[in-house]
């Protein structure tokens, strides 16, 4: 990397003492580039073995990549840390403004350890950290007001990310996320309750630097040529139209879209839901990460009178995408837009992963509908697919637990159904509830297999979609497909661009691209530290217990019909004996 | 020509503009960047796009101690760099906060209207624009 890179630097906060440092990592940097290959390293020299994920040296690590400021679609910031969700790794990504805001702050990774005794915030720029009182930020019921205290009272405008948590964080339920710029998310995992446990409600970080590049007028060339495909590629032209809510419609007709719990895999109710209609009925504005021209995200306008005063509304700005429509909309039965996005506007409150809450949900729903849970359970409620005022209730219920039933509903599904029962149809892999992909075995195995159980470890449902439905490939191919792509998923998430960017940023860009920051790697070499940070992944999570033979899987997913017909029981055994002899 | 900003309702935040601003001197990052982005409270509400509006009597020259800011034949300013002595005062002056910093230099980084991050904007938020009098001001 080029000398005066600030990308080496990493910050270390104690929340305990209160104290910060910085210290070069260039041997980390060179080795492994940045983000998760950074992360994974920092992860398993800071996290102590067999730790409580909430114990105060449970570490926090936030890392971005040599692209990061430099490249369009570099928007991404690792976070990873040891998952309270799974026991083992927690890793999970997030834009916004994140990590320009890092790196322009002249940080290329974070370490947060210790506990604070009271609340408190992270102001951190001009090269300085100050642990800000956030005594009156705690309780608050919508973590979005919190974000606007901080933001009223950092500076930094227009250069700044505020991360946050919400209530769930505080009261760590072990999926609860971090927002940043209101919109985005280190979603998955459980980042959220890690900083409740630690009594950190938020980073404001901001900066305003110079990048350096090895050659001035070749780095304008690819940049122009990166630009150009970003803004002009079929292969983007859908996240910047209809957004990823475009695959609701296709999901839904190819029967792959988990509808009430995946006792079905599609519905005839679809059509208000899906992403053409909700742009048509709905979108309201798009918006971007920090240097990404695309504008994925999309913002729709919930308007709601009130019931006292018919003259009297309140507009509410709500994000939605497919993920969402899936887990908060047909996963429990509700294909009405406005109920929908009610339910994603409480979960963006209290600051939840969205299809974490949505699979525990749709499994409370079908458990009252069995009569294996009672109203008591859910505190005097009972519970219909599709009732959104009464989803909004156990969202807030769950959140800040009111029975001892939601207390465990709290830990995730897998959790809940191993006291309450219910396991075949919680649908978790890997402890982390599934996302809206019931395309097929490779989905399933992908979501077993991958890194931290994420349907973008290795895009095992694009192999269903792309290969599966019309040809047949064995466990192992499959196994082998899955294993190389997470490889250059790997390096995508090291350099850390948007996944949403791997049909532009290919292995020999990548060569290209990182070679102007001063890392000469060409694409195989680049293919081996893919290898090679997966392998570090699972380094850690077989250090923290995980086991392939372990996994279990829940039985609704050979029952419902999915778009391959190959979902079965032998297939997915194969696949996981496979990968187990790979891995061991 | 005269940078201007068309419609900033269709801002997306993006900040490709700022990069390209930055992108100017050849380097990656934001050190450079004349140009602003920035939330009008909160994404939800849209964003506020920032440009040099090139006065035609110019408060942030008029303030300056040093002469570092010459004022320009048709509106605007130039920076003589080796005259400025990085006080600030011209940064508190323009009140719609166009007069950006160079933290690194501790200089002010000004506007020249070139229009670079025109070309950079996916959603043609900005424009180069004739000013009221055609005067070209490259």
């Amino acid at each position: 990397m080029i000398e005066n890179d600030t990308l080496s630097r990493v910050l270390y906060i104690d929340l305990t003492k209160k104290r910060y440092f910085v210290k070069d990592r260039k041997d980390l940097f060179e080795k492994y580039l940045g983000g998760t290959g950074v992360a994974t390293q920092l992860l398993l020299e800071e996290c102590p073995e067999g730790i409580d994920a909430f114990a105060k040296e449970s570490p926090i690590i936030f890392a971005v990549g040599p692209l990061t400021g430099a490249f369009p679609l570099a928007s991404k910031t690792c976070a990873m840390f040891k998952s309270p969700h799974t026991g083992d790794l927690g890793e999970s990504h997030a834009g916004g403004r994140s990590a320009i805001a890092i790196r322009m702050a002249g940080y290329g990774a974070i370490v947060i350890k210790g506990k604070s005794e009271l609340p408190i915030y992270l102001s951190i720029s001009n090269g300085k950290v100050l642990f800000k009182n956030a005594t009156t930020l705690w309780g608050m019921k919508d973590g979005s007001i919190a974000a606007r205290v901080m933001r009223q009272s950092e500076g930094g405008e227009g250069l700044r990310a505020i991360f946050r948590i919400g209530q769930a964080g505080e009261n760590m339920a072990t999926f609860a996320n971090v927002t940043t710029e209101t919109y985005r998310h280190f979603g998955r995992l459980g980042l959220g309750a890690i900083f409740g446990s630690k009594m950190l409600k938020g980073i404001v970080i901001s900066g305003k630097q110079m990048i350096e590049v090895t050659n001035k007028k070749e780095y304008r060339a690819l940049y122009d040529q990166i630009y150009k495909a970003a803004t002009e590629s079929p292969l983007m032209q859908k996240y910047h139209d209809v957004g990823t809510a475009i695959n609701i419609k296709s999901l839904n007709s190819m029967k792959a879209l988990p509808v009430k719990n995946l006792q079905m895999s599609s519905t005839e109710d679809i059509g208000p839901v899906t992403g053409e209609e909700m742009a048509k009925n709905h979108l309201a504005r798009r918006v971007a990460c920090a240097h990404c021209p695309v504008a994925c995200i999309h913002l729709a306008y919930l308007r709601e009178a009130y019931d006292d005063d018919p003259y009297f509304y309140k507009t509410i700005p709500v994000c939605y995408d497919f993920e969402l429509i899936y887990s908060l909309g047909t996963m429990v039965g509700i294909t009405e837009p406005k109920a929908l996005l009610k339910l994603i506007d409480i979960v963006e409150q209290v600051g939840v992963d969205a299809m974490s809450m949505g699979v525990i949900l749709a499994w409370i729903t079908e458990m009252f509908e069995k009569n294996m849970i009672s109203e008591s359970d859910l505190g005097d409620m009972s519970i219909n697919w599709g009732d959104a005022e009464k989803y909004i209730e156990l969202v807030k219920n769950i959140s800040k637990p009111t029975t001892v039933f939601l207390k465990a509903c709290a830990h995730g599904v897998d959790y809940a159904s191993k006291i309450y029962g219910g396991k075949e149809f919680a649908m978790q892999f890997g402890k982390n509830e599934m996302p809206g992909y019931h395309t097929g075995p490779a989905g399933y195995l992908g979501f077993l297999l991958g890194a931290r159980h994420s349907h973008l470890d290795n895009g095992g449902y694009s192999i269903d979609q792309k290969e599966l439905i019309n040809v047949d490939l064995s466990p192992e191919q499959v196994v082998n497909k899955l294993l190389d792509e997470e490889a250059i998923r790997q390096i995508l998430s090291s350099i850390a661009v948007c996944f949403f960017a791997r049909g532009i940023y290919e292995l020999k860009l990548v060569s290209e691209a990182i070679k102007l920051l001063g890392f000469d790697l060409n694409e195989n070499k680049l293919h081996e530290i893919g290898k090679q940070i997966h392998l570090n992944k699972y380094k850690f999570k077989m250090r923290e217990g995980f086991r392939i033979e372990k996994l279990e899987v829940p039985e609704r997913i050979y029952e419902t019909v999915d778009p391959t017909g190959k979902i079965t029981k032998e297939f997915i055994k194969k696949g996981l004996d496979y990968a187990q002899n790979l891995i061991n | 020509m005269k940078l201007a900003v068309k419609d900033a309702m269709r801002c997306v935040g993006c900040q490709s503009c700022m990069f390209a601003c930055s992108r100017r001197s050849g380097n990656a990052g934001l050190s450079n960047t004349c140009i602003g982005v920035k939330s009008a409270g909160g994404i939800s509400r849209g964003y506020t796009v920032i440009v040099c509006r090139s006065c035609e009597n110019p408060p942030c020259a008029s303030v300056c101690p040093t002469g570092a800011l010459v004022p320009q034949k048709g509106g605007g300013v130039r920076l003589i760099s080796s005259k400025c002595i990085g006080c600030g005062l011209c940064k508190d002056a323009c009140i719609i906060d166009a007069v950006f910093w160079n933290e690194e230099q501790d200089k002010p980084v000004i506007c020249v209207q070139c229009g670079y991050c025109v070309e950079y904007c996916p959603y043609e938020v900005l424009e180069l624009v004739k000013d009221e009098k055609g005067v070209n001001h490259d």
